[in-house]
């Protein structure tokens, strides 16, 4: 290949011809244009009439000038020039380590990264080198083999949400010998890089391909005086840039959806911004992670743990009345002790259970109503947590005596008892270290915690099992019981110091936040967590996405805290007991670092000027200037007349149109179409990428519309096809889905947009087109397509249509739904388990509403599918017995789009008797 | 010998021809409402005129009985005087009349032969007596007559440009030329000057085709009649076309001056134009089929 500059040339010989243009100059100069006969009558008056000498009888030279430029693209065109020819003769024949940093920071680039790698190992394997790959963040022993095997692995190959770690562990699996390296970076410093960096210099040259988008991060979210604040950090510190931060949760319907969405400016030269939110506590605790949109990797995402909710505590005591006592008050240090991060409930009993308190704590309560302990009990069931504290009024009472209360964990004793008082023996108690399966296992116990007086635990054979927290003479302080879903858990002492001073100590904030009382808005530190063991419940992989953890191992709690995300550790969310902790990419301090390298490195950017070949577009050229000069002969030559002009210029223009519009052309409804389709009813299908499928589904919408234009009193408009990323999807009573096996998968947004519209009463007709052989099962590419397809979207439990359907009754009599294919089995919304067939009635009194999904693989479409002059489009079955079947086709459409405008009308009791009588029953 | 074969072949094809160039013919003379025809004056003829006085002379036979019995006076039943008058039409058969310049317009030929056939037509309905020039066809009546015509009028002729035929004409008939006389110039004259000589008047319509009068020709051409006898080659038509121009309106010029001289009408038509125009244009110059005496 020979090189000029940034074009290089396959074929350099070729460009000799060039020297031959100047003598096609002057041969093509000196021939005039061929003459055109013309029949002429009045010829008789032409003899004799002679050209004036200064008549031209060359080509002109413009003409000239086409020509030449037509041969010499021609020419140049087949030697082959390529734009930005890769560069192969510097390369070296020794083996080649290709290590990839392989952390989240080159998430965002990963398709890029992967191309990069290709292009490097074609590269090598043009050369016949030995290339090994090496993972940086999850290193294993690099193994030289040919640059084919590896390409192969590289589909496999993904981010770590970790970044590596020891250098000592990477330098470990090096391999023996010298080796060139090329290094991936991800622009990310970390601390191993230096290390790595000489450890590698010593086998070999390194180089390193390094592209230079700016990364940016989420730290922890926090919660400071009603605001969420989310901090987006940035490894560079360049010009001032905007974020975009979605707060992504659930819907009340347990849909994944965006609750809201704040902007984070990065102002110049800074590094951190942060976005602060202000959101209603219901919202708050529904958010589950904060994530950079559009950035795809796992240091964009960050995790929303315990710390955003807001616990509503009920606090109830049993001895109000006594004003200006604050420091006796039952619930005093409970206050203080809730109040900074839990929202508390104060009022009567029967006023805060119905606003559902996660908590209840009653202070020294001894009797409740029955209606009020079956109403407590109820909502422990659901899984609240009822808080008892002993006192006076508890010792003093029956309550739990002789048997055990159903609000009490335990059976007392009558009196309780009192130590270390004046009028007692023995000295105050204190309390003994927590056991292994007490949720308190791992808090310190202070010395000065002194317990005075107490109510005592009827010893029982299971009481052991309630006991959580006992005194250094194992008596028992705290006592708890499961309940359904919730507990109910006693302190044997008060709320207030009268009998202890346990309230006074810290340990009496950290029990509370250990019950999942409370819960601190800051990040715990290791300390807190010690003793715990927290079992993954979700974690994140490097591209940011959540997968469930399965049966991961736990890691303790401190190492939860402190140690650096690897791969014993992935990003994710964490529970221990009631509690759940998320462990992110970044720490709440964490800075970015853009890594810089020795000036004896070579680097360079990921996204070298690719290769382009331009002998194609040369020789369009080419044949583009011979078109033109076509026209322009014709022109001269006075032939291109009247209608072969207009041919021309049309012909012209097309071919500009084509040529200009082809690519990213596509059908976008424009929004006067959606004032149409809102003006009327219009069906609509799902455009999924096959030209054919989308045109056969549109001809099938048309041939539906018609029968239900000439049967009906539905007149639908001409159907749409819909884009379902652009386009809005509230106009459309129903939505045909055919499934194609290569149509792409919707975005994040239109899922939102597909759940809102089948929750708001749309109804989508999935179209496997594949007869149902498969049963749904995934063995055919349709029905696998369709499962992945429809995993997202809010359907609810489905059966085949039953007999009694609404369906099969809604404007004809049908009892099976054929399309193209027959037999196939169709799929609804399942009737509710309680449906019952009443005596005397044909059918049951189903579904009270329209099914949000139906599913078949019929091939409806192609059925009902008719051209413009209304003729069937395609054959379907044979026969007079085939159009019997296209007809039951249109019913089943007729019926379905009825289904979909009048819902469960004809389901109604009123239609009964007309219907049994037209049953003939 | 014709095989009777060959005979019924050939006379398919010719009537296959005939009645869409009768059917247009007649379609044509259909819009033009005949004029009056009598002669305003008595003579022989069908139509009643006047009575007068019964004269000497008069043959007892001529006394209209009815209109004298009421009366003493005897009278006589005049009528008007009726005359046919001979047209005879020269349409031009030549190679070169075959000639349209695009697929819309008809050819020059088609044009003339129907214009000459609907003249025929009205002629023959006014009571003329109407046949060509020449030995061929002599002026009859009759719609017969048409027919013949029609067929003769379905004869092409081979040279490019055919000389007017002048022989036979009948003294004080009147004529009926139609032709492009893109031809020798001589033989129109040689043609008038006879028809002149013998007290014969009539028209003499130019039919033109559009491209003849716009020359809309450009580069390098080569012009060659219809016939294919005649060529002229040129390396840039659009320069000729102002002198084409010239000689196009000098052959026009020397037209209306040879008509204007041997008393006849000068009428050009143009194959873009309606065949209605043509024929209005024809029939008012035949003054309405009128002989002036």
């Amino acid at each position: 290949m020979m090189v000029f500059g940034p074009i290089g040339f396959a074929a350099p010989w070729l460009l000799v011809a060039l020297i031959a243009l100047p003598i096609l100059w002057l041969i093509l100069r000196a021939i005039p244009p061929a003459p055109i006969r013309q029949r002429f009558p009045g010829v008789a008056l032409l003899l004799g009439l002679q050209d004036d000498e200064s008549v031209s009888d060359r080509t002109p030279w413009w003409l000239l000038l086409i020509r030449m430029l037509a041969v010499a693209a021609m020419i140049i065109g087949l030697a082959g020039p390529v734009l930005n020819p890769e560069d192969d003769g510097t390369a070296g024949d020794g083996p080649l380590l290709v290590a990839i940093d392989g952390s989240w920071a080159g998430a965002a680039r990963w398709p890029r990264l992967v191309e990069a790698l290709d292009a490097e190992l074609r590269r090598a394997g043009a050369n016949g080198r030995q290339v090994a790959l090496l993972d940086l963040a999850d290193p294993e022993q690099p193994v030289f083999r040919a640059a084919n095997a590896l390409s192969a692995t590289l589909p496999g190959l993904a981010p770590s949400p970790w970044q590596p770690a020891d250098a000592a562990d990477i330098v470990a699996v090096l391999p023996e010998g010298s080796f060139e390296t090329v290094w991936f970076s991800d622009a990310l410093d970390y601390p191993a890089r230096t290390d790595l960096l000489s450890a590698l210099q010593a086998r070999g040259p390194v180089r390193v391909v390094q592209s230079a988008t700016a990364i940016t991060a989420l730290t922890p979210a926090t919660y400071a005086d009603g605001l969420v604040e989310v901090t987006a950090v940035r490894a560079d510190d360049g010009p001032e840039r905007t974020v975009s931060i979605l707060a992504q949760g659930r819907d009340p319907a347990g849909n994944a959806t965006i609750l809201a969405r704040a902007n984070a400016v990065f102002d110049t030269g800074a590094t951190t911004a942060t976005a602060s939110l202000s959101l209603p506590a219901e919202l708050r605790a529904r958010v589950t992670r904060f994530e950079i949109a559009n950035a795809r990797s796992a240091g964009a995402v960050t995790l929303v743990d315990d710390s955003l909710r807001r616990r509503e505590i009920a606090l109830i005591a049993g001895r109000e009345g006594r004003e200006g006592l604050e420091l006796l008050s039952p619930l005093h240090y409970l206050e203080r002790a809730l109040a900074p991060n839990a929202d508390l409930l104060r009022g009567a009993l029967t006023d805060v259970l119905p606003a559902n308190p996660d908590v209840i704590v009653l202070a020294d309560v001894a009797t409740l109503s029955d209606g009020e302990t079956e109403a407590i009990l109820d909502w422990v069931d659901q899984g609240g947590l009822l808080l008892r504290f002993a006192g006076p009024r508890v010792a003093a009472s029956d309550i739990s005596r002789s048997e055990q209360d159903p609000l009490m964990p335990v059976r007392l004793r009558a009196g309780g008892r009192s130590v270390g008082g004046a009028m007692s023996w023995g000295s105050p108690k204190t309390l003994a270290p927590f056991r292994e399966n007490s949720p308190f296992f791992g808090l310190s116990v202070p010395e000065d915690v002194a317990i005075t007086a107490q109510v005592m635990a009827q010893p029982d054979p299971t009481l052991a099992e309630s006991v959580i927290a006992e005194l250094s003479d194992g008596t028992p302080l705290v006592t708890r019981k499961r309940e359904g879903q919730g507990q109910i858990v006693l302190f044997h002492v008060t709320a207030n110091a009268e009998w202890s001073s346990l309230p006074l100590s810290g340990l009496f904030v950290e029990m509370l936040e250990r019950l999942a009382v409370s819960a601190t808005t800051s990040s715990p530190e290791a300390g807190d967590l010690e003793g715990t063991i927290w079992t993954p419940e979700v974690v994140m992989d490097g591209f940011g996405a959540l997968r469930d953890a399965g049966a991961m191992p736990g890691v303790p709690g401190p190492a939860l805290v402190s140690d650096p995300t690897g791969p014993n550790l992935l990003p994710g969310v964490y529970v221990s007991g009631d509690r759940a902790l998320a462990r992110n990419v970044l720490t709440t301090d964490a800075t970015l670092q853009t890594a810089t390298w020795p000036a004896d490195v070579p680097v360079s950017g990921l996204t070298a000027a690719p290769e382009r070949p331009l002998g194609g577009m040369l020789l369009a050229a080419a044949i583009g200037l011979l078109l033109l000069d076509v026209l322009a002969s014709l022109a001269l030559s006075g032939r291109l007349t009247g209608r072969v002009r207009a041919t021309a210029a049309a012909l012209i223009g097309a071919a500009m149109l084509v040529g200009f519009t082809a690519p990213g052309a596509q059908a976008q409804n424009e929004p006067a179409d959606e004032v149409a389709a809102a003006a009327e009813v219009v069906l609509a299908h799902v455009v999924t990428g096959n030209r054919e499928v989308d045109e056969v589904a549109q001809a099938g919408l048309r041939g539906l519309s018609d029968t239900l234009f000439f049967r009906t009193s539905v007149e639908p408009a001409t159907p749409f096809a819909v884009d379902l990323e652009t386009d809005e999807l509230a106009f459309f009573p129903i939505l045909y889905w055919p499934i194609t096996p290569d149509q792409p998968r919707p975005s994040q947004e239109a899922y939102v947009k597909l759940n809102d519209y089948l929750r708001s009463g749309g109804l989508i007709l999935f179209d496997t087109r594949d007869g149902d052989v498969a049963g749904f099962g995934a063995s055919t590419p349709n029905g696998r397509k369709l499962q992945d397809l429809a995993a997202p979207l809010d359907i609810p439990a489905l059966e085949p249509v039953p007999r009694d359907h609404v369906l099969t009754r809604t404007f004809y009599l049908l009892q099976d739904f054929p399309g193209r294919h027959q037999n196939g089995e169709v799929w609804v919304e399942a009737a509710p388990p309680g449906a019952e067939q009443v005596e005397g009635m044909p059918f049951r009194n189903l579904n009270d509403g329209v099914t949000p999904v139906v599913i078949g693989g019929n091939d409806w479409a192609s059925a009902w599918a008719v051209t413009s002059s209304g003729q069937a489009m395609l054959p379907v079955g044979r026969g007079f017995g085939g159009e019997r079947q296209r007809e039951l086709a249109y019913r089943f459409g007729v019926n379905l789009v009825m289904h979909v405008l009048t819902g469960n009308y004809k389901s109604d009791q009123v239609h009964v008797p007309a219907l049994l009588d037209r049953l003939g029953q | 010998m014709i095989t009777p074969l060959a005979l019924r072949e050939k006379a398919e094809t010719q009537a296959a021809r005939l009645p869409a160039l009768l059917a247009r013919a007649e379609q044509l003379a259909g819009a033009v409402l005949l004029g009056e025809h009598g002669r305003r004056r008595a003579g022989m003829g069908d139509d009643f005129w006047q009575y007068r006085p019964a004269q000497i002379g008069d043959s007892r036979r001529l006394i209209d009985h009815r209109r004298s019995a009421m009366g003493d006076v005897q009278f006589v039943r005049e009528r008007e005087w009726q005359i046919a008058q001979s047209v005879m039409l020269w349409v031009d058969q030549g190679a070169a009349m075959r000639f349209a310049s695009t697929n819309d317009l008809p050819t020059k030929a088609e044009r003339a032969r129907v214009l000459g056939l609907a003249t025929a037509i009205l002629l023959i309905r006014g009571g003329e007596r109407v046949g060509l020039t020449g030995t061929r066809l002599p002026p009859r009546r009759g719609n017969a007559q048409v027919l013949r015509l029609a067929e003769m009028f379905t004869e092409d002729a081979e040279h490019d440009y055919e000389p007017p035929e002048h022989r036979a004409m009948i003294p004080h008939a009147r004529a009926v030329f139609i032709s492009d006389f893109m031809g020798n110039i001589d033989d129109v004259k040689t043609a008038l000057t006879k028809a002149a000589d013998r007290g014969v008047r009539g028209v003499l319509l130019h039919v033109l085709d559009p491209a003849e009068e716009a020359f809309p020709f450009r580069g390098r051409t080569i012009f060659e009649s219809v016939g294919g006898t005649l060529e002229h080659e040129t390396l840039k038509a659009s320069e000729l076309k102002d002198r084409y121009l010239e000689r196009l309106a000098e052959r026009k010029a020397e037209l209306q001056h040879l008509c204007s001289v041997a008393g006849w009408q000068y009428g050009l038509h143009h194959t873009d134009h309606t065949a209605q125009s043509g024929l209005l244009w024809l029939w008012r110059a035949l003054d309405g089929g009128r002989a002036r005496t």
